[in-house]
């Protein structure tokens, strides 16, 4: 009996799989196999191989790489810096708001800070630098991103700078090591599960951008993402949106595969 | 004082958010000896070796290593080593390369980092776990592995916080000889810190007994045990019989109703002291034959000895360990020589807190 009603409470959840994730993907993997009139053929996949759309991928993976190491550089360095100040709450707190914050609302704030006659520009001008081109280029497309992603970065390599016991690092101390070898030998490494965590939960969304590519960098940068946006909803080929799609999480779940699932490894 | 001592204490007090941890202590520890830190849970033990290991810094007073100041020194400056309490050895390393951390730090050649690991892991009976991780380890192997990590460095000063504490009794007393035997091969200084009377007894060249942070007595083995300066220390360094009592003269005190000789001397006339006997410097005698006299009120079988335990007329408890045996209510004698009395001057007492300052050695 017990067994029987636990599973009863399964099925919203059951349905929820299988109505949202699994007949969509299903439908997706069907879909790439289709040209655009219907017709069962391979030149969507054949297509995907050629140099326009392999050069659309590698840069996708150049800008993802880019935005997951500057978040990196940016996010480590704010997480320790947590882990030691004395308002932790307050600052995490801070720290998350911004993810409440919709997507597009954000993107909207930097194309006013970004323009011509906005706030950094004005900036600049102030301190003598004079007015630039910001918005629409690959810098402005980069710092955007990072600024949503970098909570996505911080918060594992906080959790995980939490869980370091602080007596290693006396040990590492007592043992001659200087704050930089300790950092490199003890903390980093202890704390590489974290790193794993922030770069997947980054690079993986980063690959799939669209909607910054446009706003921000004024389709100057064709990413797959945006290409998918592009073939569903311009050219109406949506074989071919759903090859690049199908491509796309292929490549997404060989990078989960392989960089591990973040956790078990590292600590402990 | 003299060039001697490689480590000393002056004034030194650590406070945490207005509370002091550690309360003025002073000392010096020469070079080559084995000292234990004794002493209660929170007493401050663990602060005095984060404090000569760098890890924390006074709040007020001074330590010198070879007579400099040290306050500023960080922790990978000081040839000192330690093994903790909890070990923190590194998760992510396997037993050699955490052994071989120190050494690596200081860019030793690959040759002779190997050399001296499998040195040092031969010295705490770890040959052939060189691979193993630190999780597959036993507490008792781990704590060999943080000892193996610390003298592989060649410190001046080893320090070790209740190493022993997690192991079982027989790797205990094994782990205690192999320490002290260590200590002597090495001729290094070592200081122990430990909440165990009995191991700090077996182990130290000296003992320095701590509570409240404040050191209350400081001496040999011998000394602390022989003669207590109070009645905390006499109570913590081993079972005993507490009684107050006055100093009528020289040689003469009384306690429990009567006037007793004994062998102390250089008190005030009728000073109010405290007066420890041990369980076994007792012998069971007839009544009319004895100094004391008690009604038996519990025996316990201790395997070496009865325990017994009962009241004399004025109601003082008295602990008795004999290897004859008695009744339970049975009335029996109790005989002691002077010797067994050690007179200790009372401490004035605020409720229940705070030691006199006689009961302070500022050494
Ligand atoms: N970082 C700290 N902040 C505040 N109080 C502290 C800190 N470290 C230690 N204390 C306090 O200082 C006192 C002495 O601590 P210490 O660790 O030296 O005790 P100990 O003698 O080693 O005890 P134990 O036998 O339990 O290890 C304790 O009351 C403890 O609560
Ligand atoms: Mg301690």
């Amino acid at each position: 009996m017990e067994r029987a009603w636990r599973n009863w409470y399964l099925i919203p959840y059951a349905a929820w799989l299988v109505l949202f994730v699994i007949a969509p993907l299903v439908f997706l993997v069907y879909e790439s196999f289709l040209d655009i009139d219907g017709q069962w053929t391979l030149a969507n996949y054949e297509k995907v191989l050629t140099p326009i759309y392999l050069k659309m991928m590698a840069y996708s993976f150049w800008y993802a790489l880019l935005i997951t190491l500057a978040s990196l550089l940016i996010g480590y360095p704010t997480a320790y810096w947590l882990t030691k100040t004395r308002h932790k709450q307050l600052w995490l707190l801070l720290l998350i708001l911004p993810m409440w914050v919709n997507l597009l609302l954000k993107v909207y704030a930097f194309l006013g800070l970004f323009g011509t006659y906005g706030l950094a520009n004005a900036f600049l001008q102030a301190i003598g630098v004079g007015a630039r081109q910001l918005l629409f280029t690959d810098f402005s497309f980069v710092f955007v991103s990072v600024y949503i992603f970098i909570p996505f970065m911080v918060l594992p390599i906080f959790n995980a700078l939490e869980e370091l016991p602080p007596s290693l690092i006396d040990a590492a101390r007592d043992l001659g090591a200087s704050g930089w070898t300790t950092f490199r030998r003890v903390v980093f490494p202890l704390t590489l599960s974290g790193v794993k965590a922030g770069c997947q939960a980054v690079f993986i969304p980063a690959l799939s951008l669209f909607m910054i590519t446009r706003l921000i960098a004024g389709n100057r940068v064709i990413t797959l993402g945006t290409a998918i946006e592009q073939h569903f909803l311009v050219t109406q080929d949506w074989g071919m949106g759903a090859t690049i799609a199908v491509v796309l999480m292929i490549a997404m779940a060989v990078i989960v595969f392989l960089t591990g699932s973040g956790r078990k490894e590292g600590s402990r | 004082m003299n060039g001697q001592a490689i480590i000393r204490f002056d004034h030194v007090t650590k406070e945490y958010d207005g509370t002091a941890v550690l309360d003025d202590v002073s000392f010096e520890m020469e070079r080559g000896k084995f000292y234990t830190l004794l002493g209660p849970s929170g007493c401050g033990k663990t602060t005095i070796l984060r404090l000569i290991a760098g890890f924390i810094e006074p709040t007020q007073g001074t330590i010198y290593f070879h007579g400099k100041p040290m306050n500023h020194v960080p922790p990978n400056k000081r040839q000192v080593n330690t093994v903790f309490q909890d070990y923190a050895l590194f998760p992510h390393l396997d037993v050699f390369e955490n052994v071989a951390f120190g050494l690596r730090v200081k860019k030793m050649k690959e040759a002779d980092v190997r050399q001296k690991v499998k040195e040092a892991l031969r010295f705490v009976n770890l040959e052939g776990y060189e691979r193993r991780r630190i999780q597959e380890m036993s507490g008792g192997q781990r704590q060999r592995v943080a000892i193996a990590r610390a003298i592989v460095n060649e410190p001046e000063v080893l320090l070790l916080d209740e190493p022993l504490s997690a192991l079982d009794l027989k790797l205990r007393t094994e782990m205690q000889y192999e320490l002290r035997e260590l200590q002597r091969r090495l001729g290094i200084t070592f200081i122990f810190v430990t909440h165990d009377q009995e191991e700090a007894l077996a182990m130290s060249d000296y003992i320095f007994v701590l509570h409240k942070g404040k050191i209350q007595q400081f001496g040999t083995p011998k000394e602390i045990y022989d003669e207590p300066v109070n009645r905390f220390v006499a109570d913590f360094i081993g079972e005993s019989n507490i009684l107050s009592g006055r100093m009528i003269a020289d040689f003469l005190v009384e306690f429990a109703g009567r006037q007793f000789a004994c062998v102390d001397r250089g008190f005030a006339p009728n000073e109010p002291v405290d007066v420890v006997i041990r369980p076994e410097d007792l012998e069971l005698a007839a009544p009319e034959d004895s100094q004391i006299v008690i009604r038996v009120d519990s025996l316990l079988f201790r395997g070496v000895h009865y325990e017994i335990c009962g009241y004399d007329e004025n109601g003082n408890e008295w602990l008795v360990h004999s290897t004859k045996k008695a009744e339970v209510g049975e009335t029996i004698g109790l005989r002691f020589e002077p010797e067994a009395i050690h007179v200790m001057r009372a401490e004035r007492r605020k409720g229940d807190e705070g030691w006199n300052e006689h009961g302070e050695t500022g050494i």
